[in-house]
């Protein structure tokens, strides 16, 4: 799992590339949250798209960031074009409550 | 009718998580699924493999067996462990149930396990271990014959 975690104004944007599952969600949730509280950030957006494979562990990660947002009065959207990820996603109901794009640039955009 | 089986032993440590769902996926591939019923399969393999290692063998040391058989068009996979067992099973299987609030798991894990396979049993002794035995039927060869 490679993960590259970039500063775009008060958004983090994170970028995941490989497998998402309980051995890499810890590692991956240590950076994010260093990045995010470290820079008194607001909003985080997920990109989705590299990742080849994602469980219900990446749903708790997503759950977890998706709180610290809601604490910083911030908004969490995600970037996704995958089918397996889509699967899941909907299927936990998070996307009821997280916007999906296909791009980062409408991401960004409408954060 | 066409007939194979699999059994492998590995420690419960979370980097196996991936070997786990890439040995099922490769066994189950025989069966010439789609890409998404493969990762349907992979998916279930990795949520009760690493239910084994949080909740079975609470981040310890033990033994994960995981068993796959074909009959036909059809994969039954067995994933066991010798842990400490499931004390209310159909407490566990309510969707974003957990046991360990504070591991910021989803508790989706019997949730993601019954949807993505066509069924799923769960076998639970307090203190004895854990066998969950999961079915799926590929169509692709189905849909050839």
């Amino acid at each position: 799992m490679y993960i590259s975690v970039e500063k775009h104004k008060d958004n983090l944007l994170i970028q995941f590339k490989g497998e998402l599952d309980h051995h890499s969600s810890e590692i991956v949730r240590q950076k994010i949250d260093q990045q995010y509280l470290d820079h008194g950030l607001k909003n985080i957006i997920l990109d989705l798209r590299g990742l080849t494979f994602m469980d219900s562990s990446g749903i708790g990660l997503i759950m977890g960031r998706y709180k610290n947002c809601l604490e910083k009065k911030g908004k969490m959207s995600i970037v996704n074009d995958n089918p397996h990820v889509d699967k899941i996603l909907k299927m936990s109901g998070l996307l009821k409550i997280i916007n999906v794009y296909p791009t980062i640039e409408s991401a960004i955009e409408n954060i | 009718m066409e007939k194979n089986y699999m059994k492998l032993e590995f420690l419960s440590k979370s980097s196996n998580e991936s070997f786990a769902r890439v040995v099922v996926a490769a066994f189950a591939s025989q069966l010439d699924p789609t890409l998404e019923e493969l990762s349907d399969i992979k998916t279930a393999v990795s949520e009760a493999v690493t239910n084994a290692i949080i909740h079975g063998y609470e981040y310890g040391e033990g033994i994960i067996t995981l068993e796959a058989k074909i009959i036909d068009n059809e994969i039954e996979i067995l994933v066991e462990d010798k842990g400490m067992g499931i004390a209310d099973i159909k407490q566990a299987m309510e969707p974003f149930y957990t046991s360990k609030p504070n591991l910021e798991r989803s508790g989706m894990g019997f949730t993601v396990m019954e949807t993505f396979m066509d069924s799923l049993e769960i076998e639970s002794k307090k203190g004895e271990g854990t066998k969950v035995r999961m079915r799926k039927k590929f169509n692709s060869l189905t849909s050839k014959e």
